[in-house]
């Protein structure tokens, strides 16, 4: 069961892996990088369900975090031009 | 009892691999950026929730649980934060919102 939505999940990542690529503007290119990050906090509690190991969900807790500060730190750099 | 929560946490995790699948499509197909915050603000966010809700069914009532609901809830937050934040920086620079027919029907 968890591998199958291990597979499904990554295999949605690739897809939007198209969008942060080809992405006419900047901000196409934050969004695609966003919705990588939340798949990504899936993946890695399913991942710690996989292999058993609890503390994979230590590390989709601060990842979780880090996707939200790096989205909100790059917008406010673009923004205004600096992170005072 | 096992077999039930089994079950339960099965169909939570395939509803929100759905979801997920969903807002991946949707992002790639939209045709304006504006459009494609729609699958990525909701549709995300909905997706991880409900695969998330589907381990924390599935461990039943310990730490772990209490983790992931922590997980669950922090992203519930912070999600359509982001996605609000990048619709503001992106109206403020100026992205126009797509509009289905210029200068054809009128």
């Amino acid at each position: 069961m968890f591998n199958i939505a291990a597979t499904v999940i990554v295999l949605a990542a690739a897809l939007v892996i198209y969008r942060a690529i080809k992405g006419p503007r900047i901000y196409d290119r934050v969004l695609a990088v966003n919705v990588i990050g939340t798949k990504t906090v899936v993946l890695l509690a399913l991942i710690g369900y996989i292999y058993e190991r609890p503390h994979f969900l230590d590390i989709a807790l601060v990842y979780a975090i880090i996707n939200f500060i790096a989205t909100i730190a790059f917008l406010k750099y673009r923004q205004t031009g600096g992170l005072d | 009892m096992d077999i039930i929560r089994t079950i339960i946490s099965g169909i939570l995790i395939a509803t929100g691999c759905f979801l997920i699948v969903i807002a991946a499509i949707g992002v790639v197909r939209f045709p304006d950026f504006y459009t494609r915050m729609h699958p990525a603000g909701k549709g995300d966010t909905l997706g991880q929730g409900l695969v998330l809700t589907g381990l924390m069914v599935y461990e039943g009532f310990d730490l772990i649980s209490v983790k992931l609901l922590i997980i669950i809830i922090f992203i519930f937050i912070a999600n359509p934060t982001a996605t609000h934040a990048l619709a503001k920086a992106a109206y403020v620079a100026g992205v126009k919102p797509w509009v289905k027919d210029e200068g054809d029907g009128k």
